[in-house]
């Protein structure tokens, strides 16, 4: 059910492989507090992957690892056979470029117009001419609905629609991978329902892959290929919706129906209720 | 012991933040080659640390040099040479007063503007989508901020100098009556060109230390409303001590 990491998908950039990212033996702590410990991961090609966990656990950071924003303490985070630690700023930068990534607000530039936040990427990376540029942007906002929108301020636009923009941008330099951070997280239905089916189509249509960090289960168990779920810094289970479902532990069974109590306790370690509340000693006679 | 233990803690502080800005300011000027091929971004940022401050500094510089006309006619009539008011005024504008108040107003309105805007980028991942999508922040928001800051004091301070010596003969010339001809032929032959130097100098140096300040101060803000508001705070204060600091230090260095 687990899925490990193929150890010969590192070596040349642009290697093929099963997988286009795998996390081998990572760990990684902020400020003495343990985030992950040995964790193991791999994204294979051309799939839509979920981490899923409860909010905590990191999933945020290991998006963060994945793009080289942050190292490992120790361990391996390999993106196309590209070691991210061992990179430098020119070899980052060029891996990043064949990456997309959908931030949780958008993460719009909010000085410049929707066309102009999509055409920024084409602006910075290639001299193309003017033509061209306008053509791909309405391409690219077109896939997600929102070609009458190219007017539009980013203030202007709601929380999906503004989504949708940062995925018509994350996708406009034809990424090989494409990531999303809790892209579902505060969308009303219809607008999570739009975002669910681009993230599948969109996997599909171009050939990516695609890794999707939410905690959304229902939502993200309808488009995913496979699945992680995280706790405790480590892979709790993983495979496919199906074979999670059907997971022997609790706390996969609690994070999957979820349920307020179980392994992962509602309350935070706080000292005796009574005793904070009345005193030491207190109520007692 | 408490006392030295803060007053350690706080000078290591200090320390820090200073090695900090002198690598961020050194990271800066490595890109500026580079950052110069790019003349659109910094235009647009002379527009906006340098066009939109005009309004503040004439008015500013109006009444700066109204209120020197007052004070200088009646230092100067009491040792009978207000013929002098010209002169003393633009000396006083030119090397010290102009540059100075130039850069606390700069700092005060660009400055602020400044830290708010790349402190708020910071607070709504702008700065980290730019990253992803394999842009530099500090090629692509940082520098040409910077540049756009050290471009427009100079500039800001010769109008701030120009309207203030405006003021000062309003109130010299139309509202006391000195001679027209004496106010400005007596300027001209004592200011010489080495005086307008110090103070497009001193511009100079005040424009790089407020910009990179506030760039500094913006750049490293807590990706927080609150952390937003102390990095803009900060600029305010830490450029108005620079100022004056460095004040002293050009003057002394040039006198």
């Amino acid at each position: 059910m687990s899925i490990e990491p193929n150890p010969s998908s590192g070596g040349k950039p642009g290697a093929g492989g099963e997988y286009i990212a795998a996390l081998r033996g990572v760990h990684y702590a902020v400020d003495e507090k343990r985030v992950f410990a040995g964790l193991d991961i791999g994204i294979r090609r051309g799939e839509v992957t979920a981490i899923m966990g409860p909010s905590g656990t990191g999933k945020t950071t290991l998006l963060r690892l994945i793009t080289g924003q942050i190292q490992a303490d120790s361990g391996e985070v390999v993106v196309d056979g590209q070691d991210v630690a061992r990179l430098g700023r020119a070899d980052l930068y060029a891996l990043r470029r064949r990456m997309g990534m959908l931030f949780q607000n958008g993460a719009l530039l909010t000085d410049i117009d929707v066309f102009e936040n999509v055409a920024f990427p084409l602006r910075e990376h290639a001299r193309l001419p003017e033509r061209l540029v306008n053509a791909i942007v309405l391409t690219k906002l077109h896939a997600v609905g929102l070609r009458g929108a190219a007017h539009l301020m980013p203030q202007q636009l709601s929380g999906g629609m503004a989504r949708r923009v940062a995925l018509a941008r994350a996708i406009v330099m034809d990424p090989e991978i494409l990531i999303y951070d809790e892209p579902f997280a505060g969308l009303d239905p219809i607008s999570m329902g739009v975002v669910m089916r681009l993230i599948r189509s969109l996997n599909d249509a171009l050939g990516i892959s695609s890794i999707v960090v939410t905690h959304d289960v229902q939502e993200v168990s309808q488009i995913a290929d496979s699945s992680y779920i995280l706790s405790e810094g480590r892979v709790m289970a993983s495979g496919t919706p199906r074979e999670l479902q059907s997971h022997p532990s609790p706390i996969v069974h609690q994070f999957l129906e979820g349920l307020a109590d179980g392994p992962v306790p509602f309350h935070y370690p706080a000292p005796d209720y009574r005793e904070q509340l009345l005193g030491p000693g207190g109520g007692a006679g | 012991m408490s006392l030295a233990r803060d007053l350690l803690a706080g000078a290591r502080d200090f320390l820090a933040r200073a090695g900090a800005l002198s690598r961020f300011f050194g990271r800066l000027l490595l890109l500026v080659p580079g950052g110069l091929l790019r003349p659109r971004l910094i235009v647009d940022q002379v527009y906006n640390a340098g066009a939109l401050s005009l309004a503040i500094i004439m008015t500013s510089g109006l009444f700066v040099g109204m209120v020197m006309g007052l004070q200088g006619h009646d230092l100067l009539s009491r040792i009978g040479s207000e013929e002098s008011l010209g002169t003393g005024a633009a000396l006083t504008l030119l090397k010290e007063l102009g540059p100075v108040v130039t850069a606390l107003l700069f700092a005060g309105r660009a400055g602020t503007a400044l830290a708010s805007e790349i402190g708020l980028m910071r607070a709504t991942d702008q700065l980290s989508a730019m990253e992803i999508m394999a842009v530099d922040p500090m090629r692509r928001v940082v520098l040409p901020r910077f540049l756009g800051g050290v471009i427009s004091m100079p500039l800001l301070t010769g109008i701030f100098v120009a309207i203030s010596i405006y003021g000062v003969q309003l109130i010299g010339v139309q509202y006391f009556g000195i001679d027209q001809g004496q106010f400005w032929s007596e300027m001209r032959s004592t200011v010489e060109i080495e005086d307008v130097r110090e103070g497009l100098i001193k511009g100079f140096v005040f424009g790089v230390a407020c910009s990179l300040i506030a760039v500094f101060e913006g750049y490293n803000a807590e990706p927080t409303a609150e952390g937003v508001g102390r990095a803009t705070t900060r600029t305010v204060v830490v450029s108005a001590v620079a100022t004056l600091v460095l004040d002293y230090i050009v003057t002394a260095i040039l006198l």
